[in-house]
């Protein structure tokens, strides 16, 4: 497996939303190499044929009756959001203007 | 009236109920006894980021006025109505914030509570207030606390653990008889361990989630933190439960952990010494008290056996993959959009993206960032059968490999950490060291399996707590109470009496380097 480096990082800090200094590129690319080197043996530890487990204690057909139960009112939707507009959230421009 | 809150305090959570119940106190002495500990000493721990004395005391006069009724309210009332407790700051309340130790949530009010907390309301309990822990439950230490490291009771200097730091601390600092917390890798146990508590991961799906900001949700776990293993039985019963609202829920009763803190015995019982989990990377202080653990229940009658656990030496890593996987995922919705923080970019273009980014870089501390980028770059494509997919594999294999080992024994046992508590500051700046300490613990989270730690001693090296952890098989929790509650009986006797009897006096503590940050009030 290939080493993690700066320009993955600087990578990955896009698709997470969040925006990194040239610092913190440099110092959290270090970091994450030694973590992902000391990680790097769980790849050879199973076959092929071991199955995946994603859940510890897998339930199914997790249902419920289909009838309306506790909602919350716009208000109390509303009462964390940063900015909120005639019962919406607020947001700036989805798009860019070019 | 001083003599009786000092002593007050020092009661476990069953003697309290045991007393409010004889009426020979009231719920709101017993109440205000704790705030006023509160007051005395949380300076100095900095266990809790939000005291919530009003509504406390409140529902102590509540608890108060049923009883002094009489009659069908009195009858009504929970056995622990009255007992107050602390809340982890990641499960979430109305009418006290809710911060989850991060920046991104200051000063957040929740509009719904958690599951566990309408069982504490229905249950008449006073919630003392919110504890800190690491951002996100991110951490062994409580350093990653956006508001300040919590410090350990029997050392200032030292941390108290993580991420439930707060909580553990809480309880050991005698500031509340029962505490919630949650543990995704250890942090109710390592917390316990290194504080001289009591701390519980009940089996997956055995308590509501619902409420409890979620970080890795394959692996999070709500449970009771106490002074004693028969005080987390009677919490464990309040909390537990199937709930429709956590579609991870269980629907198999949990009812027989009380009952099961009382039996006494644990003759003939079969208990297996992990092999991987003790001896080389264990402090010599740890491993004494763990033999001399395994001596005592030997001594009792229970049965000593070795078992071989050969895959938990991959658990560690497929853990840093899994859990930070589901960490990325979980933590996106921090955008600065719904609820919470938002930051907008310095110059530029001003658009949504551009504010989620410049958001989550204010909003969030480091370890949050390293985990959230690990976890994009394992679900990466390219990555993911390597990295995610391996992880889950190896995630099959303990399971397997614990399948084997409880087909030899009834429980396993191991300390619960490989070290004591450490100095505040010493594997701040080195993220892999601080990940070691959960090596233990983390099994237990992939399996889906019940473990508890209750203390074990101190270590002769430093005088520190050293816990002892006891694992079951899924939805076996009462096993971990029946031989938990015997072990710590035996020690207690041969100790003269509980081991936070030993603990330093805080009114004589005093502060060292590090600086204490108030925590999110208001």
């Amino acid at each position: 497996m290939a080493a993690i480096n700066r320009d993955d990082v600087a990578h990955l800090a896009r698709l997470a939303h969040i925006e990194m200094s040239a610092e913190e590129l440099d110092r959290m690319a270090v970091e994450l190499a030694v973590i992902v080197d000391s990680v790097k043996s769980v790849s050879e530890a199973a076959g092929e044929d071991v199955p995946a487990t994603s859940h510890p204690i897998p339930l199914t057909n997790v249902f419920r009756e289909d009838v309306v139960g506790h909602t919350f009112t716009a208000e109390q939707a509303l009462s964390g959001a940063p900015d909120a507009f005639e019962n919406r959230f607020k947001v700036p421009a989805i798009l860019d203007e070019d | 009236m001083t003599e009786l809150k000092n002593e007050l305090i020092r009661h476990s959570a069953a003697d309290l109920a045991a007393k409010l119940a004889a009426r020979e106190v009231t719920a709101v002495e017993v109440t205000q006894a704790h705030l006023d500990r509160i007051a005395d000493v949380d300076g100095q721990v900095n266990a809790f980021l939000h005291v919530n004395s009003e509504e406390a005391l409140a529902v102590a006069a509540e608890v108060d006025a049923a009883r002094a009724a009489g009659g069908s309210a009195a009858e009504e009332l929970h056995a622990l109505a009255g007992v107050p407790i602390a809340v982890k700051d990641l499960i979430v309340t109305i009418g006290q914030p809710t911060t989850a130790g991060s920046k991104i949530l200051e000063g957040w009010h929740s509009p719904y509570d958690a599951t566990v907390v309408k069982k504490l309301r229905a249950a008449k309990m006073p919630i003392l207030g919110k504890t800190n822990l690491d951002e996100f439950a991110m951490g062994s230490s409580t350093e990653h606390s956006a508001y300040g490291p919590t410090r350990n009771p029997w050392d200032l200097d030292r941390i108290p653990g993580g991420s439930g730091g707060g909580s553990a601390a809480a309880v050991a600092a005698f500031e509340a008889p029962l505490a919630l917390g949650t543990d995704t890798g250890g942090s109710i146990r390592q917390p316990g361990a290194v504080t001289g508590t009591v701390g519980v991961k009940p089996t997956y799906g055995a308590v509501s989630r619902y409420g409890a900001i979620a970080m890795a949700s394959s692996l999070d776990q709500i449970g009771p933190v106490s002074r004693t293993v028969l005080d987390s039985a009677l919490l464990q019963e309040v909390i537990g439960g199937h709930d429709p609202f956590d579609s991870t829920s269980l629907t198999d009763p949990f009812n027989n952990l009380v009952a099961a803190a009382r039996v006494g015995n644990v003759a003939g019982m079969k208990i297996g010494i992990i092999k991987e989990l003790h001896g080389e990377g264990y402090q010599t202080g740890v491993e004494n008290r763990f033999n001399e653990s395994l001596q005592l229940l030997k001594d009792a009658g229970a049965e000593i056996v070795e078992v071989s656990c050969p895959n938990l030496k991959y658990a560690l890593g497929a853990y840093y993959l899994i859990m930070p996987s589901e960490v990325s995922s979980n933590l996106a919705k921090f955008d600065g959009v719904r609820f919470g923080l938002r930051v907008l970019p310095k110059d530029g273009p001003m658009t949504i993206e551009r504010v989620m980014g410049a958001t989550r870089a204010a909003g969030f501390g480091d370890e949050v960032k390293r985990r959230i980028i690990l976890g994009t770059y394992a679900l990466s494509a390219g990555y993911y059968d390597a990295y995610y997919g391996s992880a889950q594999k190896v995630r099959t294999l303990i399971q397997r490999d614990f399948d084997a080992a409880f087909a030899q024994a009834d429980v396993l046992i191991s300390p619960t950490a490989p070290t004591t508590a450490f100095k505040l500051g010493e594997k701040l700046d080195d993220p892999l060291a601080m990940y070691l300490n959960d090596v233990a613990t983390i099994p237990a989270n992939m399996a889906g399996i019940p473990g508890l730690s209750l203390p074990g001693g101190l270590a002769d090296e430093d005088g520190l707590p050293v816990g002892i952890q006891l694992l079951a098989p899924a939805r076996e929790d009462a096993r971990l109470y029946r031989v938990g509650a015997v072990l710590e009986s035996i020690l207690e006797e041969k100790w003269g009496g509980p081991i936070l009897a030993k603990a330093p006096d805080l009114k004589n503590a005093v502060l060292g380097a590090v600086s204490n940050t108030a925590g999110g009030s208001n």
